[in-house]
């Protein structure tokens, strides 16, 4: 049985088990019809192009894995940004550790999806923005007709969230191969702030796909601040399809550190609704062996005066593969609009591969839009150079790699997350340094 | 202090340095000018080891050692120092942060550990006065969008902080007003002493005006031709180098 059927003949019992007045019942039905249509994405289409998921999918994924599992503080320790207080929300094998999380219910929400949707006070939520922004290609798809767990946050307008918010997702290896599909909400209200951190780390060398849908809304003047580490192990696989859709005045900045993992495919969309809004996606990816990762983005540009900047980084050595594809479309009403990508790349081995592909599709007659994308080597002369002053040859390359990185880096709001990187940076490039960046 | 033996140095087969005899002792100031395309710059890089060249024959001994299958970085902390021709912009790192992991890695590499950061920082004002040397600059990203003068200001500034006992000076006066030329070498004659050596090469006389050489070499199609004195850069200044060249047909 292909995973495919596999998924249909679950589905059935999974939603029998399910109370048929959920909110999400008919979205359920709806996504697992399109997704029986859909069926896995494949190189054949476009968007697919570079990133082929065959292999995954011959893995034999349990889907509703047991959880007997249990993961000590100590031994995840290293997963968390502890040297800062932080509300978190952890998942171990798709369910959730109320042990190692830290919840709230105190003039904001930060909980999870699976309390909220039992929640009548919540339905209104439910009904006014579940499943608006995720689009209905089969990834997504597949993820809505199985949604029952994630982060669910919700934050009052005008709420400044003190600390920021975890969501880790751990997988422990207790089945040889599993399948997670968490499902994150989160509702930014008129002039709150948040910031958030999301990671999915394996704890074993077992197999497993993660197929991750989070919409975040903005309310007007919101600001948003998203940072995604992908350092998982090599045999743990991602495709997260995030989606923000944007009111007026509001500031939705992502970040993407992907240093790990087998295959991450990073579906990013942004759908900016109102005026003046501004999005800002970044990205560091840094490669070795065998490792596949896929951006692709979309900035939707709906309403007029609004600003978006990408800026993706990668060095690729071994035999890895990297591939951005990044689309701006700019509607017919979205005059003013200020949109700029970038996109560079160093290839360090010969069998190092960067797919790169800027997609413009413009409407409107008074934009500003710009792409830049290139592909290169580290400097030699810039290696000389350094190497004259006494720099080893090893970190002569890790302090180019680091100086071409920074202007991703350098965004990063929260000090401790920005030093937490830094080292990631340094342990995958397999030096020591001592400068600051 | 540095010994070159009949050098043979090129890329790809073909012969830049063909036959180099040059000895320099602790405390001496040499100056090798010489046309363009003479291999003045190749005969720097080789001595600082860019791998780029390929030495054919000769030796280069340093402190009585071999250094001829040395790393760049390796020569570097036994005290080589050139000062490029064109100094490489590196965006993204600040003068600053270099110089304090150029320091600290030559350090490492003779199993000192790292300078205090208060000691740093008092040597960094020191030098930056030396070379009089803007704060605001120090945090600047290397060499980026330096104006000629400032990068070649710059490179001496990174010799001051580094102290090397064999300082290689490529054509540091090209790029420089009047004024910046007399910092410069201010700069470089501060530090001169009984213990180390400089080598000048240049192309025109005036830096030797303020840099005062005991020996001056000319270099023509990869062959020291002439020594001399510093008169012999008056010489060559008011007859240019054909004069040489004719002395060569003879």
């Amino acid at each position: 049985m292909s995973l495919k059927e596999k998924l249909l003949t679950s589905y059935i019992a999974f939603e029998d088990n399910l109370e048929a007045d959920s909110p999400l019942h008919d979205l359920r039905n709806e996504a697992i019809k399109n997704f029986e249509v859909q069926g896995f994405p494949t190189k054949k289409e476009e968007d697919w192009k570079y990133t082929s998921l065959n292999a995954l999918l011959k893995n034999d994924y349990s889907i509703f894995p047991k959880n007997d599992s249990n993961v000590e503080f100590k031994n995840v320790k290293q997963y968390f940004l502890h040297d800062i207080d932080t509300y978190k929300i952890v998942f171990i094998d798709g369910v959730f550790s109320s042990f190692l999380s830290e919840t709230t219910h105190d003039k904001i929400d930060v909980c999870t999806l699976s309390s909220a949707l039992n929640k009548p006070k919540y339905k209104a939520v439910f009904e006014a923005y579940f499943g608006k922004a995720a689009k209905k290609d089969s990834m997504a798809s597949l993820n809505t007709a199985f949604a029952k767990e994630g982060a669910y946050i919700n934050i009052p307008k005008h709420k400044e969230v003190s600390k920021p918010i975890e969501i880790i997702n751990f997988s422990t290896g207790n089945e040889s191969a599993i399948l997670l599909q968490p499902r994150n909400l989160i509702v930014v209200g008129e002039n709150a702030h948040v910031q958030i951190i999301e990671r999915h780390q394996s704890l074993s060398d077992n197999a497993v796909l993660t197929n991750s849908v989070t919409e975040i809304f903005a309310e007007k003047r919101a600001y948003v601040d998203y940072y995604k580490i992908q350092t998982d192990r090599p045999t743990a696989s991602l495709i997260d399809n995030t989606y923000f859709s944007q009111e007026r005045d509001t500031n939705c900045n992502l970040h993407t550190f992907s240093f790990g993992g087998k295959l991450t495919r990073n579906n990013l969309q942004y759908f900016q609704n109102g005026e003046h809004s501004n999005s800002t996606l970044k990205g560091i990816t840094i490669l070795e062996g065998k490792q596949h990762v896929d951006h692709n983005t979309l900035v939707h540009h709906i309403a007029p005066n609004c600003e978006s900047h990408q800026d993706y980084k990668g060095i690729f050595g071994d035999a890895s593969v990297g591939v951005f594809n990044g689309k701006i479309v700019v509607e017919r009403d979205a005059q003013k609009t200020d949109a700029f990508q970038q996109n560079n790349n160093i290839l360090i081995d010969d069998k190092a591969t960067i797919n790169a592909k800027p997609q413009l599709e413009i409407f409107a007659d008074d934009v500003k839009c710009s792409h830049g994308c290139t592909i290169g080597q580290l400097d030699e002369d810039a290696l000389f150079y350094m190497r004259s002053r006494g720099i080893a040859k090893k970190e002569a390359r890790a302090l180019l790699m680091y100086a071409f990185a920074n202007t991703v880096l350098e965004s990063v709001k929260i000090p401790e997350l920005k030093n937490r990187i830094n080292k990631l940076i340094a342990e995958k490039i397999g030096v020591s340094l001592g400068f600051d960046v | 202090m540095l010994h070159i033996k009949n050098l043979h140095a090129g890329v790809e087969n073909k012969d830049i340095l063909k036959g180099i005899d040059l000895e320099v002792k602790a405390g001496e100031v040499h100056a090798i000018m010489g046309p363009n395309g003479s291999g003045k710059s190749t005969l720097a890089s080789v001595i600082a080891g860019k791998e780029e060249f390929d030495v054919t024959q000769g030796e280069i001994t340093y402190e009585g050692n071999d250094i001829s299958e040395l790393d760049p970085e390796e020569r570097a902390h036994k005290g080589i120092f050139l000062s490029f021709q064109y100094p490489v912009e590196i965006p993204g790192v600040s003068v600053t942060n270099f110089v304090k992991t150029a320091i600290n890695e030559t350090r490492k590499a003779k199993g000192i550990e790292d300078m205090k950061a208060g000691e740093m920082l008092k040597l960094i004002k020191e030098k930056a006065e030396l070379l009089e040397i803007d704060r605001k600059f120090l945090s600047r990203s290397l060499n980026e969008g330096f104006s000629g003068g400032e990068k070649k200001r710059n490179e001496i500034f990174q010799m001051a902080m580094l102290e090397p006992k064999l300082a290689i000076l490529d054509e540091t006066d090209s790029g420089l007003d009047i004024d910046a030329l007399r910092i410069v070498a201010n700069g470089v004659n501060k530090l001169k002493s009984e213990n180390n050596a400089i080598l000048v090469i240049t192309h025109y006389q005036r830096l030797l005006d303020h840099i005062i050489p005991d020996f001056v070499h000319v270099l023509i199609d990869g062959k020291i031709v002439k020594s001399g004195t510093k008169e012999l850069a008056y010489e060559l200044e008011e007859k240019g180098y054909d004069w040489i060249k004719e002395e060569l047909v003879k």
